[in-house]
């Protein structure tokens, strides 16, 4: 061992520039091996004629599946290409990684849960829901603990909101990466979630009066914990165990899950098995080394919570082409971790001249809000942008305008305006405006 | 809170429970466990659970966390966020390999090999001497290279305001493609849509 030692100190240097090279090294390592079935649906498949008239289709005259052939529905086999899709080269291992929501293959702002993007950080566990218990200890009067009975005799709250990865769109910092609506923004997904009003909880243990700050924490193998403020966690926060009116998957959480409403996903403990009630924050791996935010001068924010004001457009996007000219229905989505979505411009001509969008009713704070416009396409190239505005009247920001302030290395916030560059074959793709 | 409702549901939590399941740890020592360990200790623990992944010194392999060296390198073109470089606290090694490391084996390792490992790492950061024994009282007061390293949430980053909606720019260019890249997956071929 001694060798070891002798030498360690001239390994302590190392290699520089990794994610750079993985980032060019994995372009080689994504060819082949994927299914066609798993390709963006890019072109509208040509339609057979035999189904169509005057012709009479089999299914007009043949029996279909009976009331008991499916006891869980299914999407159509017609819509196997949307699914949750993964970038291979981001994560050393697939237990502790992510997962995209194809938000160009959606309509609304309820994402549906099988497509909800996943974030683990050790894989999801399946826990048994009578197995599972809550304790919440600390600076409280009666350390409690639940079951998930106890939890669902509490009165039931249920709101829309979105959950945004505080990396979604990271892999953009550095210039124009993912050619994908899906990887460049599917870090999102945005639920009627039901549970019970953390506060409630909360006071059925008695808050000591010096109780500032709350630990919660998960029962999967990552235990992934986060110090969150006390004001916000009698604000909104709430213990769900429902999602779009059925029991969390287990990849969201099952049983039981934390929300920190309009607050970066990783705050939203999973598995969520313990609260500790504390007078200060406890500066975990999830909060110094990671979800801390580098600058240009070498100094980092933490707690950098909220998620600000943020659009896209799903629809033109590089998955979804056009593929003739006339009318087209832009659609897109915007959110705010400050509150309710005020208005979206979008611009045809690379941010020059913007249009104000139509948003679809109802619009709800922290949450997601789809926007449309009517437009037609001449055939011409044609760069799309979309900006968010919220209620607090700020305005979602351009990449330059982030950048001057925080460089290329910062990782989480990215909520700049992205630009799709419709080509006059109808392609559309990701690119950068200088 | 003291008219808040009350529903009696639950049941009180016992110290037991409670010690079982309570594996926190803070900046100022609180929820450290009784326990030392030193550098030597350490290293052998390290390269029998640890090093298949991060290496033998700490350097890693493929994407997993390099813990080890970085030293300067946060205001460079790649920044190296390790233990040694980043991280403020000490006490949040203890934490997390305790709570979530070995990868796949949570939990496993005792408290003393805790200290032991956390020891092992912060003498490969040159943070401490190879001979200190890393205890509950002593780990608290270790100063890490950048415990002055971060500042609060600054944003928003731009100001509020009514933005541009008519002639907002002088020109638009074009500074990057995703596409020239090439790195998004069932990648993205170039395709003639018929209907044009």
């Amino acid at each position: 061992m001694l060798w070891r030692k002798k030498t360690r100190d001239s390994h302590t240097k190392t290699p520089s520039s990794l994610s750079r090279r993985l980032f060019l090294r994995a372009t080689t390592a994504l060819v082949g091996g994927t299914l066609a079935s798993a390709l963006p649906n890019r072109l509208a498949t040509a339609a057979n004629a035999e189904n169509l008239p005057p012709n009479l289709p089999s299914w007009s005259q043949h029996l279909g599946f009976s009331v008991d052939d499916r006891p869980y529905g299914r999407p159509s086999q017609h819509e196997g290409h949307v699914v949750r899709r993964s970038v291979k080269w981001l994560t050393a291992t697939r237990e502790s990684s992510v997962n995209f929501t194809p938000l160009h293959e959606l309509d609304g702002f309820v994402t549906p849960n099988g497509l909800c993007f996943e974030r683990h950080h050790g894989g999801a566990p399946d826990i048994p829901s009578q197995d599972h218990r809550l304790m919440i200890h600390g600076l409280v009067n009666r350390p409690l603990l639940f079951t998930m009975d106890d939890l669902m005799r509490f009165p039931p709250v249920s709101r829309f909101h979105f959950l945004e990865c505080a990396a979604n769109g990271g892999m953009e910092w550095r210039g124009s990466q993912l050619n994908g609506c899906q990887y460049t923004h599917g870090m999102v997904h945005c639920v009627q979630w039901t549970g019970v009003s953390l506060k409630t909880v909360l006071d059925e243990a008695g808050l000591k009066s010096h109780a500032k700050w709350l630990l919660p924490e998960g029962a999967d193998s990552a235990a992934m914990t986060r110090s969150i403020p006390m004001e916000k966690a009698l604000d909104d926060c709430l213990l769900a165990y429902s999602m779009n009116g059925e029991r969390l998957r287990p990849e969201q959480g099952y049983p039981l899950r934390l929300l920190v409403p309009g607050w970066e996903g990783n705050m939203w403990v999973k598995w969520l098995r313990r609260i500790e009630v504390g007078d200060q924050p406890w500066h975990h791996r999830e909060e110094t080394s990671k979800y801390t935010d580098l600058l240009p001068d070498g100094k980092a924010r933490r707690f950098t919570w909220v998620m600000e004001a943020k659009s896209i457009i799903t629809n033109p996007s590089p998955e979804k082409p056009l593929s003739v000219k006339g009318v087209q229905q832009l659609k897109g989505l915007a959110w705010s971790g400050r509150g309710k979505i005020k208005r979206v411009d979008v611009s045809f001509d690379g941010g020059m001249n913007w249009q104000t969008a139509r948003l679809e009713e109802p619009v709800l704070p922290k949450c997601l809000t789809r926007f449309y416009v009517e437009w037609n396409w001449d055939g011409k190239s044609v760069m799309l942008q979309s900006r968010a505005m919220d209620e607090t009247g700020y305005v979602q920001p351009t990449y330059a305008d982030l950048h001057q302030v925080r460089g290329e290395n910062s990782i989480y916030h990215n909520n700049s305006i992205q630009t799709w560059l419709i080509n006059p074959n109808g392609e559309a793709e990701n690119v950068r405006l200088g | 809170f003291a008219g808040a409702k009350k529903y009696g549901l639950g049941t009180i939590a016992t110290p037991e429970q409670i010690a079982g399941w309570d594996i926190d740890i803070r900046p100022d020592g609180q929820g450290l466990p009784p326990g030392k360990g030193t550098f030597e200790e350490g290293e052998a623990i390290f390269l029998e659970r640890c090093a298949s992944c991060h290496g033998e010194f700490g350097e890693a392999f493929g994407r997993y966390p390099v813990l080890v060296g970085g030293e300067d390198s946060l205001v460079s073109q790649d920044p190296v966020k390790t233990i040694g470089s980043y991280w403020p606290y000490a006490t949040t090694v203890f934490d997390y390999v305790r709570r979530a490391m070995p990868f796949g084996a949570a939990q496993t390792l005792t408290n003393d090999e805790t200290y032991a490992v956390t020891a092992f790492l912060l003498s490969m950061n040159s943070i401490i001497e190879d001979d200190f024994v890393l205890n509950q009282d002593n780990l608290p007061t270790i100063q890490m290279p950048n415990h002055n390293g971060f500042i609060v949430d600054g944003r928003p980053d731009v100001p509020p305001g009514e933005p541009c909606m008519k002639d907002c720019k002088e020109s638009v260019r074009i500074i990057g493609k995703a596409r020239q890249l090439d790195v998004t997956p069932e990648t993205d071929r170039a395709t003639t849509v018929a209907a044009l």
